[in-house]
């Protein structure tokens, strides 16, 4: 059974059981556009990852009449989606597809290259439509805030991560590879990702690489890459890991590496495992077999032909990074020493201890933020989200929140899209009871088109960004990969306006 | 009698050149119409759909190729990559199911509602053995992991 033909000609089965009520009112809007859009109700999103394209993808399907218009600041949509999930992991940007088919509905228009807050103000937004989403991510990422941070060496994940994956404002970013072990802080699933691809260019592994999205440039500097040993390095305790079993389970099946782990920082885990739900119970005890068990036959061999290494290191916080007094560059990190105080959650408490940790290339991953757009809009700057009650955004009738805007920055893809469905019936619900009015006639997109025409910025249309597709695909044809990403806005913004 | 083969996913590490394909479910298929096997799934406002699908198509192929309305189902299209195609079994029609692999309960654990009879609607594959099987499909949710888990860091005494 070939598979990918199966879904080649797969219906959007979200969308596709009304697909002859889109068809009708696609006629309707060509025939008498002005008509139909007075007396239907006019959402906009902003923001073309995740969280805006599945909050899209169930107004459009729930309610037959919505038009919607999706902003995206970047002239190419998918968020994270393009820049955030790891090119070794091709199988989750299968998402786009669905994206593309409700990018495509009739009652739907996408416009790049438009970043609301400076081109266009979410009052003017609030004016030309009755309900705006916000679903524009978290761009900021929290900051370690000890000295040496600035230094040389030390990188945050997300602006690494941007770096492979080829987001346009990280492509000078050069890290400099040629030290022997990196810390990576944080243990999510990005701080794996990236120790994944720091690891990668070994045996069969970049060659893998080589067949993904991943841009050029990094492809190069990894094939160049002289570090040999990652530490990833956590505040709490093994039972407290953030990363979800997959990223576990790839890095201990990780081509040409070993897990060098400390065997005491596991010490009475498995005598709580018993009464730990299912998901954790597994994802430790994987931790647990990796750190302590004795290696069969066949591993004990993979273990000693592997020329890399990784492991975890629990139960240290970041103090300083330290120098190299002569070239200014990353040295080493001094890591405090905590234990674990439970108070009603588990948090670690510093015991005065601290080691210092030789290493070239610092790279924290302690979490994305996001960041206010508006200052007219609230705002949690603690949490870094916008506060909000399911997708209701506090104290603001008419706007809503979806994606790590709205929850914060964790979660897999499901977690966002379960969330995005939520802010999406909130909404719907507000129409229902009238709390939402969508009687009075907005003018949508025509009006904030004429705004951005007479401010000079020119949107970039879903059949634009297709345009741009095909030449990444075609360059990415001759190298042997689904794509080569243009690097820069200036090269999309050309491909697209041609 | 339609054989089916789990290709086994540790496969995905050791020839990560593999990773698109061995994770999905190869089965032969039979075309003779009178071969299908009835399926019935509980949506998730309690309603029975009830449809046929053909030897050797998985539980994913059988929600597209029939086209139902289970918003968010298979974002991943069956690659192993997410949990959305999650489905919950009675007991008995879960041990006909076969086993599972670790990769496949790796995204299990990540699901909305997970239970003891989960499992991921692209990784069972139709037989005729499988006649009148009852699936349903799980409310989403949100937050139910969130909390889950914050429960669990407590029982952590160190």
């Amino acid at each position: 059974m070939n598979y990918k033909l199966l879904f080649s000609h797969r219906k959007l089965w979200t969308l596709g059981r009304r697909r002859s009520t889109s068809r009708l009112h696609e006629g309707i809007r060509v025939s008498g556009q002005a008509l139909f859009s007075s007396c239907s109700p006019k959402v906009c999103v902003v923001g073309s990852g995740p969280g805006g394209f599945y909050t899209a993808q169930h107004l459009i399907k729930a309610r037959p009449d919505v038009e919607l218009d999706i902003y995206e600041r970047l002239p190419v949509p998918f968020g994270l989606v393009r820049f955030g999930v790891a090119p070794d992991h091709p199988e989750v940007k299968n998402v786009i597809n669905t994206f593309t088919q409700t990018a495509k509905h009739s009652r739907c228009n996408f416009y790049g290259n438009v970043n609301v807050g400076r081109d266009v103000t979410i009052n003017e937004l609030k004016e030309a439509y009755h309900a705006v989403v916000l679903s524009y991510g978290a761009e900021g990422n929290r900051t370690m805030g000890v000295p040496g941070e600035d230094l040389a060496g030390v990188y945050a994940a997300k602006d690494f991560v941007g770096w492979y994956n080829g987001l346009p404002n990280c492509r000078e970013l050069n890290p400099d590879l040629s030290c022997e072990t990196a810390v990576i802080l944080g243990q999510g699933n990005v701080a794996l990702d990236v120790a994944r691809i720091l690891l990668a260019p070994i045996n069969d592994y970049i060659l893998f690489l080589q067949s993904t999205d991943i841009t050029q440039p990094a492809l190069e500097a990894l094939a160049q890459s002289q570090v040999r040993r990652v530490l990833i390095v956590g505040r709490r305790g093994p039972l407290q890991i953030a990363c979800t079993i997959k990223e576990i389970r790839e890095m201990v099946n990780l081509p040409g590496t070993k897990p060098e782990m400390l065997p005491a920082d596991f010490e009475g885990i498995s005598e709580v495992l018993k009464d730990v739900p299912r998901p954790r119970k597994r994802l430790t005890e994987l931790m647990l077999k990796t750190a302590l068990e004795t290696p069969g036959e066949k591993e004990l061999e993979r273990r000693k032909s592997a020329s890399r290494s990784w492991g975890f290191r629990f139960f240290r916080s970041p103090v300083e990074v330290l120098a190299e007094p002569r070239t200014n560059k990353t040295s080493a990190i001094r890591l405090a020493v905590n234990r674990l105080e439970v108070e009603g959650f588990t948090r670690a408490v510093l015991t005065g201890e601290v080691e210092d940790v030789t290493c070239g290339l610092v790279i924290s991953s302690i979490g994305y933020r996001s960041l206010l757009i508006d200052p007219g809009l609230p705002f949690d700057s603690r949490k870094a989200i916008i506060p909000n009650s399911m997708g209701r955004i506090q104290h603001t009738p008419g706007v809503y929140c979806s994606g790590w805007v709205k929850t914060g920055p964790t979660g897999v893809i499901a977690t966002t899209m379960n969330n995005s469905f939520d802010t999406a019936r909130s909404m719907m619900e507000d129409m229902d009871s009238g709390a939402l009015d969508v009687s009075a006639v907005k003018s949508g997109s025509q009006s904030i088109t004429a705004l951005l025409r007479g401010r000079g910025v020119k949107p970039v249309t879903f059949a634009d960004w297709e345009k741009i597709d095909s030449v990444e695909t075609k360059k990415g044809e001759a190298e042997g990969k689904p794509r080569e990403k243009l690097l820069s806005v200036e090269e999309m913004l050309q491909v697209a306006q041609t | 009698m339609s054989a089916f083969l789990f290709v086994p996913s540790l496969c995905r590490a050791a020839l990560p050149l593999t990773l698109c394909c061995c994770v999905v479910v190869f089965c032969t298929s039979h075309h003779r119409s009178d071969n299908k096997v009835t399926v019935n799934f509980i949506n998730r406002d309690g309603d029975r759909i009830t449809v046929k699908g053909s030897p050797g198509e998985s539980l994913l192929d059988v929600v597209i190729n029939e086209d139902l309305d289970f918003d968010g189902f298979g974002a991943c299209e069956g690659t192993l990559a997410c949990s959305t195609c999650h489905l919950i079994f009675d007991e008995e029609m879960y041990k006909k199911l076969g086993p599972v692999t670790d990769e496949e309960m790796d995204m299990l654990d990540l699901a909305y509602g997970l239970t003891d009879t989960s499992r991921l609607g692209c990784q069972i594959c139709l037989s005729k053995s499988l006649e009148g099987m009852v699936a349903r499909v799980p409310e989403s949710v949100a937050d139910i992991r969130q909390t889950k888990d914050a429960e669990v860091v407590s029982f952590y005494k160190h």
